[in-house]
């Protein structure tokens, strides 16, 4: 079989797996990743997002397939960088995560809105948000808070 | 033993399509989900499996030949954020899914999965688009309802791929663009409408309009299209009772879990009476 190869947060990785097993079972079973979660596991939810080349997909709907050759970045990854402790901080000042299961895939979401939009509006930030569903917040709370990290964390986008 | 091939380049990938039979694995957004079995286990495919995906000679948008020519393997954000890309196929691709799944989705995989309900294909019908499939022996060039012949049924040969999408380069005066679904995201359509008007003050030039999740495969009628070309807009507007009757039997809407019959059948005239009341 074919080896995958890709950078798996900013790791270099060599893979003999099945090309077309969903990533987000790679990083939960095979990397022990598990940040990333399985929701409804049909892309609905977001839950199970991560950065490929810098932008959210669904790892629930991508094969391993097609990340041969491509940098791949997960929340652990993430949650070492200056643009995630602005986020965690304004998720944590306005209430954007409660029971906290959908949280890593909003963050994902908000940081690759961030990254294409360092200053999104209201209407930008629900567009960017949404592939990812939470049922504790209403939403609002984590519309706020990403205003809030756009707007506390300016420069860093 | 399955096998999974992630070939490098377009030659590559057009030889391993000449000697043997595979799924083409896209961007994965559909098929991962069709074929999914329990967590942790690989999806059931079933047969040798081909990843295009990432094959750069695929992936570009660009202008020539009176066409806007979309490499098939181009994801969807990638199309909307094209300053060539036509505003219809803007408005359709804005409101498929979400930004996680239009990074990696794309329109050769919703032309090659042939779905009643692809939203692009509702688009690339009233644009006149043309695909463009390529084998190791050739390539032909066919209109968007040449290639899609049924539900999840197109003529593509298991030697060919879908290499580009060409849409003639054009500009309307009317352009509209609905999609019923659950929710604005992430949904799947009940029923959905294009349609794409030049006109001048009076008289309409070209009319086109196409319905879809309501067929077997997107209806866009150029017979009722031809005897509405060149009218005036009154008189678009006083034919409106036998225009409705003529879509209404070139329609076969059915019952599912998203919608039924009635329902697809009721809002799909609604949408076309708004555009010729209101619209035009």
């Amino acid at each position: 079989m074919n080896k995958i190869t890709f950078t798996l947060n900013h790791q270099p990785v060599a893979l003999e797996l099945d090309p077309s097993m969903r990533l987000l079972d790679v990083l939960r079973d095979h990397f022990k990743l598990t940040g990333s979660k399985e929701g409804c596991g049909e892309g609905e939810c977001g839950a199970c997002s991560v950065l490929v080349n810098g932008r959210v997909v669904n790892s629930c709907c991508l094969p391993l397939g097609n990340v041969n050759g491509q940098e791949v970045v997960t929340i652990e990854e993430f949650a070492k960088t200056k643009r995630y402790q602005v986020l965690k901080d304004a998720f944590h000042d306005e209430g954007g995560s409660q029971c906290g299961i959908c949280t890593p895939g909003m963050i994902m979401a908000a940081e690759s809105l961030l990254n294409q939009n360092p200053h999104p509006s209201d209407e930008e930030i629900r567009i960017g948000l949404s592939g990812n569903l939470c049922r504790c917040t209403g939403y609002n709370m984590i519309v706020k808070a990403v205003h809030l990290a756009a707007k506390k964390g300016a420069g860093l986008w | 033993m399955v096998r999974h091939i992630i070939p490098k380049t377009l030659q590559e990938a057009l030889t391993y399509l000449s000697e043997g039979t595979f799924k083409i694995m896209a961007g994965g957004t559909d098929l991962m989900i069709q074929k999914r079995s329990t967590a942790g286990l690989p999806p059931k495919i079933g047969q040798d499996v081909i990843y295009l995906f990432n094959l750069a000679e695929l992936r570009y948008v660009s202008r020539g030949d009176g066409y806007l020519k979309i490499g098939a393997m181009t994801p969807l954000e990638d199309i909307y954020h094209h300053p060539d890309t036509p505003e219809l196929l803007k408005k359709v691709i804005y409101e498929m899914a979400s930004p996680g799944i239009r990074h990696m989705a794309t329109m050769a995989g919703n032309i090659g999965n042939a779905s009643p309900a692809g939203d692009s294909l509702v688009a690339l019908y009233v644009l006149d688009a043309r695909i463009k499939l390529q084998s190791i022996s050739g390539e032909r060039i066919l209109p968007i309802s040449d290639v899609i012949i049924g539900v999840r049924k197109t003529i593509i040969r298991p030697d060919e791929l879908i290499a580009e999408i060409l849409i003639p380069v054009d500009n309307f005066n009317v352009i509209v663009w609905r999609k019923v679904g659950g929710r604005r995201a992430d949904a799947i359509s009940k029923v959905s409408f294009a349609a794409l008007i030049k006109r001048n003050a009076e008289v309409i030039k070209d009319i086109r309009i196409a319905f879809g999740a309501v067929s077997p495969t997107v209806v866009r009628s150029r017979q009722i299209e031809a005897e509405l070309n060149g009218k005036s807009i009154t008189e678009l507007r006083n034919m409106l009772p036998s225009i409705l009757e003529k879509y209404a039997t070139a329609i076969r809407p059915i019952d599912d879990q998203r919608s039924s019959a009635h329902y697809r059948r009721q809002v799909a005239s609604n949408m076309l009476r708004h555009l010729i009341e209101k619209e035009i």
